[in-house]
């Protein structure tokens, strides 16, 4: 199954983010100045590029298209709300400094299995998730249940379990009314 | 609606109302419309609209608590909860102007005739000192006034004049399943009225399916008070947000109202006056405020010489029962229900011809039931995922194991006024401004109790005719409250017995009214909101008849 830019657009709509203008795009780094002078609140490459790696593992592996689905995603969820960014952007750093102490490299350059293992051996995947608590509890917000919110609130990602419209997505009212063979 | 910054108090108003509710929004809106100038005090804030679908994210994920969804808890809000059941107050609450209906549910029923005549008719209770017919033609503006999406197929309905103002929501793929299984059992299924757009309605877009109806709805298409409240703003109603009021005062005849104390965030405390005062708050804060306003003539409170002031506290409680079948059930689309049936209200105790048992006691052994058919029934896929300690192929795989055969049947049960259940003040924790907070003194009795499981047991009968495997239930050790607060400042004609009057004026003070349903009689066992917002239209004409 593949993620899209709609499924991108989709969650961003979930997620508040107002569709259009400055807010879908895919180049990263730092926050730039529109032509009218205000601040864009932007992820650097090398964030984007974590959270990236994150959702590959993150993700069932039946899902294709999640580089394009998780740059969109979140470069346009932080540019509408910036201390969400910043929780994001110090989440991914304690992240890649695990891993560097770890295995001595970055998590994105890890292989799969060890960025699976990276999240597993600091407890990311039994912390509670806490965007205000411990480093890891921030990880579990910020990175983990942060790509898993993305895709389980799109129809993408929840038609994989048998669900259109899932929780805090504008699906309509149809699809509720059908029958599990329509 | 417009910020308004100037909080000082307004000249030469007619009527001061403390809530920005749906009781005191309807209550300003109907009585602008007839030119009296207005002036509404809100505790809490005026929300920001664009901050909807971020209150709704944190409604999703497990990092945020309910109450925090619409900012509720802190000193401003602490209570205490001394009764033999804890009752989570902050749980079922939003202070800021649209009040509650920021966070409800949006079911809106009439009460039956029945409701009214308790005493009368199943020799219980109370009857109320009014009847439907009072009552009717409210309920129908009301209807109109949040916008309700429904129909007339409600055989146990009580009688209505005019169709709803919209068509009712199609029943859902399992409601067709429950309505199979039910005429089976002899039991009529039929709509649930709502307050949300099924079709485009006063300007606002209709129901997108978000499925988040209650805490939080990100559209306009659910009706919450700031609907109402914008139109008053526009009539000319002045609303001023974030000053909770300390007291009210009275004059030295002991009278009539003379000032409402408020306090604003700057700490500047001000004395709005006004010919007429209506008292919105809810069922908790209403008769707190009136507690709190105790002076030398009144010292047990105003409008308290009956000693009843926050007495007769009553809730509605829920039952379920649900489980498996071996059919896709299409869970969790939607946030809302599409089908119930009453057929259990009027008279608990009656079975039926074709499967469902009698009960062993007689109706008036029971409190009225309300069954619902569940259209969000066991978990949802993002619920589960943020929960989860796997990821990956591992998760989708439990995800495709849990969702997708769940069914679940719900149920209001009323509870009877009791004296002994109250909220009163507790002075030994104070809020931010030093007053006493709300005491929350509450017990499920065993009246209530037996009609839970009287609930229980019909849901049981219709969940096995459907083939199901039963795997959960709540029952009457298991129930919570449903969040509506009922009763403590009561209707009635004796000044001994009630707080006020049929007119919701208080018994003791000739320019105190009071909205809301703390002046419930009984509880009925339907949600209340249509209830509170018919009288507090009736409240409206009552009080301009006064001015």
């Amino acid at each position: 199954m593949r993620l899209t830019r709609r499924d991108a657009l989709a969650a961003l709509t979930a997620a508040g983010v107002t569709v259009g203008g400055g807010a879908l795009f895919l180049s990263t780094g730092e926050p730039e100045s529109t032509a009218d002078g205000t601040a864009e609140h932007r992820l650097d490459e090398s964030t984007v590029r974590t959270l990236v790696a994150a959702a590959e593992v993150l993700y069932p592996s039946e899902v294709e298209g999640t580089e394009e689905f998780v740059t969109s995603y979140v470069q346009g969820k932080v540019e509408e709300r910036p201390d969400h960014g910043r929780g994001i952007a110090d989440a991914v750093d304690y992240l890649d400094d695990y891993a560097v102490a770890w295995y001595d490299a970055k998590f994105a350059d890890l292989v799969p299995s060890d960025r699976d293992e990276a999240l597993e051996r600091m407890n990311a995947d039994t912390a509670a998730p806490d965007p205000n608590g411990s480093d890891v509890e921030r990880v579990r917000y910020f990175v983990v249940n942060e790509l898993l919110y993305g895709l389980y609130t799109t129809p993408t990602g929840t038609t994989l379990v048998g669900l259109e419209n899932p929780r805090g997505h504008p699906g309509g009212l149809a699809s509720y009314q059908r029958g599990p063979q329509s | 609606m417009t910020g308004d910054s100037d909080r000082t108090p307004s000249d030469r108003v007619d009527v001061c109302i403390i809530g920005a509710g749906p009781a005191g929004a309807l209550v300003a809106d109907r009585l602008a419309a007839r030119r009296h100038e207005v002036v509404i005090l809100e505790a809490g804030p005026r929300f920001d609209r664009a901050d909807r679908i971020e209150r709704m994210e944190r409604s999703i994920r497990p990092s945020h608590d309910l109450p925090s969804v619409w900012d509720m808890g802190g000193e401003r809000d602490a209570y205490t909860s001394t009764g033999e059941w804890f009752y989570p107050l902050n749980n079922s609450r939003v202070k800021g102007v649209g009040g509650t209906t920021l966070s409800w549910q949006g079911m809106v029923m009439r009460l039956h005739e029945v409701d009214f005549e308790m005493r009368s008719e199943w020799g219980v209770a109370a009857d109320w000192p009014i009847d439907y017919e009072d009552i009717r033609p409210y309920y129908g503006s009301a209807e109109s006034a949040l916008g309700v999406a429904g129909a007339s197929d409600n055989p146990f309905a009580p009688p209505r004049e005019s169709p709803h103002p919209m068509p009712p929501f199609p029943p859902s793929h399992s409601d067709a399943r429950f309505a199979e299984a039910c005429e089976r059992l002899g039991v009529a299924t039929h709509s649930v009225p709502n307050a949300r757009n099924s079709a485009p309605f006063d300007g606002d877009s209709k129901c997108v399916g978000f499925g988040t109806c209650k805490p939080v709805c990100p559209t306009d298409a659910k009706y919450d008070a700031t609907r109402t409240i914008e139109k008053a703003t526009d009539a000319g109603v002045r609303v001023i947000d974030r000053v909770p009021v300390q007291r009210l005062e009275h004059d030295r005849s002991g009278q009539v109202i003379d000032a409402a104390v408020y306090v604003t965030p700057d700490g500047e405390t001000h004395r709005q006056t006004a010919r007429q005062f209506v008292l919105a708050a809810g069922g908790i804060e209403t008769p707190r405020l009136l507690l709190l306003s105790e002076s030398e003539t009144y010292p047990d409170g105003l409008a308290n010489s009956s000693g009843l002031v926050g007495r007769y506290f009553m809730e509605h409680l829920f039952a379920g029962t649900g489980g498996i079948v071996d059919w896709r059930t299409r869970q969790n689309h939607v946030g809302f229900l599409t089908s119930e049936t009453h057929q259990f209200y009027d008279d608990p105790a009656a079975g039926t011809e074709r499967g469902i048992p009698p009960a062993d006691a007689q109706t008036a052994a029971f409190t009225p039931i309300k069954l619902e058919f569940f259209n969000y029934a066991g978990p949802s896929p993002v619920g589960l995922a943020l929960d989860s300690d796997i990821w990956g192929d591992e998760l989708l795989e439990s995800l495709r194991d849990a969702y997708g055969n769940s069914i679940a049947m719900g149920g209001l049960v009323g509870q009877r006024p009791r004296k002994d259940n109250f909220v009163g003040l507790d002075s030994s924790k104070t809020d931010d401004h030093g007053n006493p907070v709300p005491r929350v003194h509450w017990r499920v009795d065993d009246v209530t109790k037996r009609s839970i499981r009287r609930a229980n047991e019909i849901q049981e009968t219709i969940l096995t005719e459907l083939g199901a495997e039963l795997t959960w239930q709540v029952g009457p050790e298991e129930t919570g409250p449903a969040f509506h607060h009922m009763g403590t400042t009561r209707m009635g004609t004796d000044p001994a017995e009630s707080v006020v009057n049929p007119r919701m004026r208080t018994h003791d003070l000739d320019n105190l009214w009071i909205a809301g349903s703390s002046v419930f009689v009984t509880s009925g066992a339907m949600n209340p909101t249509l209830t509170i917002a018919a009288l507090a239209l009736k409240l409206a004409d009552h009080v301009d008849e006064s001015l």
